[in-house]
């Protein structure tokens, strides 16, 4: 394991800026805070049990690690607490069962209409909260029926000679939004790219979080293995949920301790979409053909987009729209993290946490919001009541691609044969 | 992202430059390794409030002492006018949190350890503390809360040496049991945005306290509507009520970061947490880029300029190796204000004089951290706040004077086309 994670405790100064910014400590006294839970309860976490469990009351945000001016890694050090924890206490089938979105996607999508039935259906939610302990209100997604894999298979993309980027679109594209990831392909086609979408399982993230690192490690292993070649291609990976990107980018290897050389060389290709557009702008070859698009719409970034450290792409790139005007919202989390707010015992919690970003939503009067996240992204359409998109719908609109698609919704990349064609 | 300039911290100092870079038009980003020392500080403008063991009255009348008796200090390069410009503007940015004084005269406020502080500018739920006129105070603490012991502060004050007799006495109060158990200042403060407490205050102080006294209370009245509670607390009990600062986390300078923040947001600015700022790739002296290590790698940002405003030892812009090499973490400035190490670098007790005290940058009069040769290190390379030497900020009770009038005097100095002429001449 990396060491660097666990030594920088000794860093600590004891500020308690970490403390105020914690957005679970507040909604919730289950929670002691992450100075507490993190480098002050890790000295006593040899090899023996932890001295308590409120760390599994850390939803894993990582706000604490953003905010610290010492460098002190807390969310990291509480995640792997966190895992220790189940280690010793066996992980919970819930735990187990809502940490593998792959799983749940294959179950799920075949059956789609039975499936949204039952995930929506009040009584059988009441039954799943007794017997899983999935919370009955906690916000859940739609299978899309048609993953976004076999959507993509159907569709023929530009000439091969055109510059190629590799699209990473994680599982919550695949199973219940394959709309983003078509979206995502039509916007970096219409700036001339060609798209790789190589087959890809999920990224581990989830299971990180619910403490099964082990299995974790397999899946992200896995991942890196399929992008790897493309990495080593030299081409970019660009992937539209931020936490899935960030999990690449540098958590499998600082929190779980993946240290492989597929791993390295694709967490050295991999941009957040954004990112990867606006960085397209700066150097002058992002098209700005955009429509007018006369909207007022309020945007979150969420917890793991800020722990990118790539500022708000979204905005810059939102601002070349003619007439459409963003509203930045400053809320650090809303709540969900991932798989937290799913748990029937941290369902209250995660909408207190919220509670701040839903009211600032219903305060600008838009039925609309934008956050690049998608587990956030069903958060706020529950805890808000409007209809939340991922940044690329808007711009995807701003092109006038979204005529292009009706009405039949087939637009996806190609497949992975095409790599150095 | 293009930037017209990137600022290294997001302190006091460096979240001034950029507000004030900002609402001039330029594009602006704050790059931090995470939050500064808003959240730990008063929020009190804390401008000069010791020469040595004289407590000063007036920091207008005694600059001219200070600069006599340490020549490097930061307010050297900033003319006292400018100073005084600086500290307007700020409390105009500063809003709704009211903030009021001047250079002229240092109020003096109690501290949660009942020590009279000078500050030349305080927020407004402040002010009601000033001990100067002297009179009768009652402290009040809420029993759970750490670290804020009304008893301490009115025995203190009691003892202190103060131009007008006060008396002063405790009142403990406790407040109503909530669902989150540790009563933080951070805690407290929601729970009065959630009007949980104002009620209780108010009742419970109605009948203990006399027809002449001023009511101070911790610092915890609220983060969004804490000017609300405090003025309802004083119709209520038609009396003075005012918040004394606590020991960290400070309410009142969270206050102060949001409202900033939200300036900041609304000019544009972006603010980047946890990264660091790794280099500069200069050109003719000139830095053209900079590097901040994120989680995509290390990322090149093209800049016009730089603000250096990453703070001292505490907030690890200055570090101290363990063979005795003070280094400036960032750009790897020279640094001054550094004993040569067969000298002893530390005084014996902790509050002595500490030879180490004063260490950080030399700057020319436009805040431009200088060479040994007194030449500009790059042309485009200011600094602002505690990342400048020849001042003890502690001592001193100078620190956020500093953050404010050296802030805005590097982003004038940005700004002012004489700027330009001044680059050339270096070059």
């Amino acid at each position: 394991m990396n060491d660097a994670i666990r030594d920088s405790l000794d860093h600590c100064v004891k500020c308690t800026i970490c403390e105020t910014f914690c957005p679970v400590s507040q909604a919730t006294p289950l929670f002691p805070g992450p100075k507490y839970a993190g480098p002050q309860a890790e000295r006593y976490r040899g090899a023996g049990p932890s001295p308590d469990s409120s760390v599994d009351y850390c939803s894993g945000c990582g706000i604490c690690t953003q905010v610290c001016p010492q460098d002190v890694k807390i969310a990291e050090i509480n995640s792997r607490a966190r895992a220790k924890l189940w280690e010793r206490r066996g992980i919970p089938i819930r735990n187990q069962l809502i940490a593998r979105p792959t799983v749940i996607g294959r179950m799920g999508a075949p059956v789609a209409p039975l499936a949204n039935w039952a995930l929506h259906n009040r009584a059988v939610r009441s039954v799943v909260q007794s017997v899983i302990g999935i919370h009955r209100d906690a916000p859940m997604p739609s299978f899309a029926g048609k993953t976004f894999q076999s959507r993509a298979r159907l569709h023929r993309g530009p000439t091969s000679d055109a510059p190629a980027v590799v699209y990473f679109h994680g599982c919550g594209t695949n199973y219940y939004e394959p709309r983003v990831g078509e979206m995502v392909v039509a916007v970096l086609e219409h700036n001339g790219f060609r798209v790789i979408i190589p087959p890809q399982d999920c990224c581990g993230l989830p299971l990180q979080s619910n403490g099964n690192f082990r299995t974790a490690r397999t899946y992200v292993r896995r991942l890196a293995g399929n992008l790897a070649p493309h990495a080593r291609a030299g081409l970019p990976i660009v992937a539209n949920s931020t936490s899935c990107g960030l999990m690449l980018k540098r958590e499998a290897h600082e929190i779980l301790g993946v240290d492989d050389a597929d791993l390295e060389v694709v967490s050295g290709a991999m941009f957040d979409l954004c990112e990867f557009l606006l960085r397209l702008h700066e150097q002058g070859k992002l098209r700005t053909d955009f429509r007018s698009l006369p909207l007022t719409v309020p945007y979150h970034a969420p917890c793991q987009q800020r722990g990118h450290g790539i500022g708000k792409p979204a905005l810059d790139l939102l601002a070349l729209v003619p007439d459409l005007h963003m509203i930045e919202l400053d809320v650090d989390c809303c709540g969900i993290a991932g798989t937290y707010g799913l748990k029937k015992e941290k369902y209250e919690i995660s909408m207190a946490v919220g509670e701040r970003l839903f009211t600032d939503i219903a305060a600008t009067g838009s039925d609309l919001a934008a956050c690049d996240s998608e587990t956030c992204r069903w958060q706020i359409a529950h805890g808000a009541g409007v209809t939340a998109v991922h940044p690329i719908e808007l711009l995807y609109r701003a092109y006038g691609l979204d005529g292009m698609l009706q009405p039949g919704p087939v637009t996806a990349g190609r497949q992975p044969t095409t790599v150095g064609a | 992202m293009s930037y017209d300039t990137l600022v290294v911290g997001a302190g006091l100092a460096g979240l001034t430059a950029a507000l004030r870079l900002a609402e001039r038009g330029q594009r602006v980003l704050v790059a931090a390794r995470g939050v500064g020392a808003t959240h730990l500080a008063p929020a009190t403008v804390d401008v000069l409030g010791y020469l040595g063991d004289a407590r000063v009255d007036s920091p207008a009348r005694s600059l001219a002492a200070l600069l006599a008796s340490a020549p490097d200090h930061p307010y050297r390069h900033v003319p006292a006018e400018r100073m005084t410009t600086a500290l307007e503007w700020f409390a105009e940015r500063a809003g709704t949190l009211g903030y009021s004084g001047n250079l002229d005269a240092n109020m003096l406020l109690p501290t949660a350890v009942g020590v009279p502080k000078p500050s030349a500018l305080a927020p407004q739920t402040m002010t009601g503390g000033d001990l100067r006129d002297g009179g009768r105070f009652a402290f009040v603490g809420f029993k759970g809360f750490k670290d804020f012991h009304p008893a301490l502060i009115a025995d203190n004050l009691g003892r202190a040496r103060l131009p007008a007799p006060i008396t002063a006495r405790a009142i403990e109060l406790e407040p109503p049991a909530s669902r989150i158990g540790d009563l933080s200042g951070r805690v407290l403060a929601g729970r009065f945005d959630h009007g949980e407490l104002t009620d209780w205050l108010g009742g419970a102080l109605m009948d203990r306290i006399d027809a002449d006294e001023r009511i101070g209370v911790p610092a915890v009245l609220g983060l969004r509507k804490a000017v609300e509670t405090w003025r309802d607390l004083e119709s209520r009990l038609g009396r003075k009520v005012f918040e004394v600062a606590t020991l960290p986390p400070s309410v009142p300078g969270i206050r102060l970061y949001e409202a900033m923040a939200a300036a900041l947001r609304d000019g544009g600015v972006r603010i980047v947490h946890g990264v660091r700022v790794s280099g500069a790739h200069a050109n003719n002296r000139r830095i053209e880029t900079v590097d901040v290590v994120n989680a995509t790698g290390s990322v090149s940002y093209p800049v016009q300029a730089v603000v250096l405003a990453s703070g001292g030892f505490a907030s690890g812009g200055l570090e101290l190796d363990s063979f005795g090499t003070t280094r400036e973490t960032v750009f790897d400035l020279p640094v001054i204000g550094v004993q040569s190490t067969d000298r002893v670098r530390f005084a014996p007790r902790y509050f002595d004089a500490q030879p180490l005290a004063g260490a950080g940058v030399a700057t020319d009069d436009l805040l431009r951290p200088i060479d040994t040769a007194g030449d500009p290190v790059y042309a485009n390379l200011y600094a602002a706040g505690a990342i400048i030497g020849g001042a003890v900020p502690w001592r001193e009770k100078s620190g956020t004077g500093i953050s404010i009038v050296t802030g805005y005097a590097a982003a004038e100095a940005i700004l002012t086309p004489t700027t330009l002429a001044a680059t050339e001449a270096v070059r």
